[in-house]
């Protein structure tokens, strides 16, 4: 009995330990993330009259402008994670399997070194490259290639994805390549020694089993990049807004708490949507891949 | 085409990591339908052997051939090989009949008949019924069925098992190796194994080949393994053996006439003559149980000795006696079976030790 009370005693100052240990995270996460994800669901559900209800979440959404940016947000942020996951698989392939162990660890240092600069100043950079009087554009003049500038490479879509899928790419590497590492090799031979050729043992064993990855990195890639806010104000020149934006100018130009906090809360669903989308559709095809 | 033609043969293969040499000239053959192991210790070469005939390692010069083909060149997909990994390699996303039935994609089989073939596959290594489960659930014992399911369902000529039962409790063991002898007598295919342990390969194995430094050092049958290493290094390898110094007096036409200490002259059979002593000199070798510890009630034999009992090892069915023969420094292991009505003898006690000529094996 008293080595039961013992343990017992034993198990409760580990709790209260451990309690200690995540508080300050916890404070924080509930103070500043919880609390005001609470508050913006309160304000999305508060209608003018004083009452709750939806009446906010239908006026959102019968604007044709919010669900043009809506589309034009997920528009964005899937073809960058399409961009991003495409390029950034060679690469993690790349150093996890022709990369010799030694030399993976500065391999991995070199592709987190565009994280040295700003986000803010390698968005600028792009600008640089594609603007108007930019890299690009004086390249080609100066070549006799074009009289005028390209309109067409700033001030777009295609621009907006360049930059964001250059700035996400070693967010997509890193868990790929995590996934890809941890793939026993032996399963691999087995793929060939059963009769596979090289192409076909990546179809049915490394790209399953590095599934896990991949869908780390469009989570990563895709939900930041639908409320991205800044690359499109500065690489679109306030002409190419996204959804982040319109939450922006609705909350603070307009000073329209609830709407504003209508259209985050929406998009946020639909992002939750198109990830439990993916993750289902994801789990599908590992199931028939045989 | 005869049978008697090679399944596998080995034509002076040599293979370098580097600087590192790791097979020295490897000439062997491996006969059609035989159960042939590769022993030795870690680092011996074994599995880079066993993983030339797969196709996984590139040899640097010689010639490995799979029933007369020569493998240079050929990518392991397209060998007539198939390998049971030390690992299994049990694909963790997919479900056991998947594993089994992964080889048959380009089969140009139906459906229907393929589903079947991996029904029998699987009944054949014990695991009825098991199809539909996933594969990150099945116990060590069971992994190593489906591989051996997922290898022998594409027929290979010859299957290679890497330390197949390494990963496996002893009991487990034991019975594995009793269904592999099974298997392998059921399907005909030759299949090679490396192991290193020595018991597992000469339970299991019709020849062996015990390997040192990327060479080979004895192949030959398990008996003769056993009875007739051909070098010290290999008879301390396989089982127990005791060593005690000897002198050659002289030699004879078939036979040679020692002198060896404790067993005084004996005469040793030209085929009990080996090579392969070590810097000590020559030496006479004998397993624990060719000698023989004489009870009074016993009939004198042809040779004995008077010895000390020096440790007493009880084992129910054994018990392994450490004695010292008289005029001998090191004591050598006897083993003796307890019959009933024989008493386990004590520490310290005097008794007469038997032994027999043809037993006797001279390392020079």
């Amino acid at each position: 009995m008293a080595s039961n009370g013992g343990t017992g005693g034993g198990g409760r100052s580990e709790a209260a330990s451990g309690l200690l240990l995540v508080s300050p995270p916890l404070v924080y996460a509930v103070l500043l993330l919880a609390a005001p994800l609470f508050m913006v669901l309160v304000y999305s559900l508060s209608l003018p009259d004083g009452g709750f209800g939806l009446g906010n979440y239908a006026e959102v959404w019968s604007d044709r402008i919010n669900r043009l940016l809506m589309m034009r947000s997920l528009t964005v942020s899937m073809s960058v994670t399409l961009a991003t996951v495409l390029l950034a698989y060679p690469v993690a392939y790349f150093v996890s399997f022709h990369v010799r162990p030694e030399k993976k660890s500065l391999w991995l240092f070199l592709i987190t070194i565009p994280f040295w600069t700003s986000y803010l100043i390698r968005v600028f950079l792009w600008k640089v490259i594609l603007g108007y009087n930019g890299v690009i554009n004086s390249g080609l003049i100066s070549l006799g290639i074009i009289d005028e500038p390209l309109q067409v490479i700033n001030y777009n879509v295609p621009a907006l994805v360049m930059t964001l899928a250059h700035a996400y790419a070693p967010f997509a590497i890193l868990p790929i390549f995590v996934a890809l590492e941890k793939i026993d090799r032996s399963f691999l031979e087995a793929g060939r020694d059963l009769g596979e050729s090289q192409f076909m043992t990546f179809l049915r064993v490394t790209l399953p089993l590095s599934m896990p990855g991949v869908i780390a990195a469009v989570l990563i890639v895709f939900i930041p990049t639908v409320g991205d806010y800044v690359t499109p104000d500065l690489i679109g020149g306030g002409k190419l807004p996204m959804i982040a934006n319109r939450i922006e100018g609705t909350m603070l130009k307009q000073n329209n708490r609830e709407l504003g906090s209508a259209i985050a809360v929406s998009a946020m669903m639909i992002v939750a949507l198109v990830s439990i989308v993916f993750l289902f559709l994801n789990r599908r095809f590992l199931r028939g891949t045989k | 085409m005869t049978t008697s033609d090679p399944m596998i043969e080995f034509r002076d293969v040599h293979k370098y990591y580097g600087d590192y040499h790791a097979l020295r000239g490897i000439t062997a053959t491996i006969r059609p339908g035989e159960f042939f192991s590769l022993l030795g210790p870690s680092g011996c070469g074994k599995t880079t052997l066993l993983r030339t005939i797969a196709g996984f390692e590139d040899i640097s010069s010689g010639a490995v051939l799979v029933d007369g083909r020569d493998m240079a060149g050929v990518p392991a997909n397209k060998r007539p090989t198939n390998m049971v990994f030390q690992s299994y390699a049990i694909f963790p996303h997919l479900s056991v009949e998947e594993n089994v039935g992964f080889g048959l994609r380009r089969d140009p089989r139906s459906k229907e008949e393929k589903a079947r073939a991996v029904g029998e596959a699987l009944e054949m290594v014990g695991l009825k019924g098991y199809g539909k489960r996933a594969a990150h659930a099945l116990s060590g014992g069971q992994r190593q069925r489906v591989a051996l399911a997922r290898a022998l369902i594409l027929k290979p000529k010859v299957l290679l098992l890497d330390e197949p039962l390494s990963a496996l409790d002893k009991k487990m063991r034991e019975q594995m190796q009793v269904e592999l002898i099974r298997l392998q007598r059921q399907v005909g295919i030759t299949f090679i194994l490396v192991t290193h342990d020595q018991e597992e390969a000469l339970v299991m194995s019709d020849r062996i080949a015990v390997m040192f430094e990327g060479e080979i050092a004895q192949l030959a049958d398990p008996e003769t393994l056993y009875r007739r290493p051909n070098s010290r290094k290999v008879a301390d390898f396989i089982g127990t053996m005791n060593f005690l110094p000897a002198k050659v007096l002289e030699e004879g036409a078939g036979a040679v006439e020692i002198e060896a200490a404790g067993f005084g002259r004996i005469h040793v059979e030209a085929s009990q003559v080996m090579g392969g002593a070590t810097a000590e000199g020559a030496t006479v070798g004998f397993r624990p149980e060719t000698l023989t510890i004489l009870y009074d009630s016993s009939a004198a034999t042809d040779r004995e000795s008077m010895a000390t009992i020096e440790e007493v090892v009880y084992f129910g069915d054994m018990t392994y006696y450490d004695v010292r023969i008289d005029g001998t420094e090191t004591p050598v292991r006897i083993s003796m079976r307890n019959v009933f009505g024989r008493p386990v003898l004590d520490r310290g006690a005097r008794a007469r030790v038997g032994w027999s000529p043809g037993a006797l094996v001279l390392f020079r």
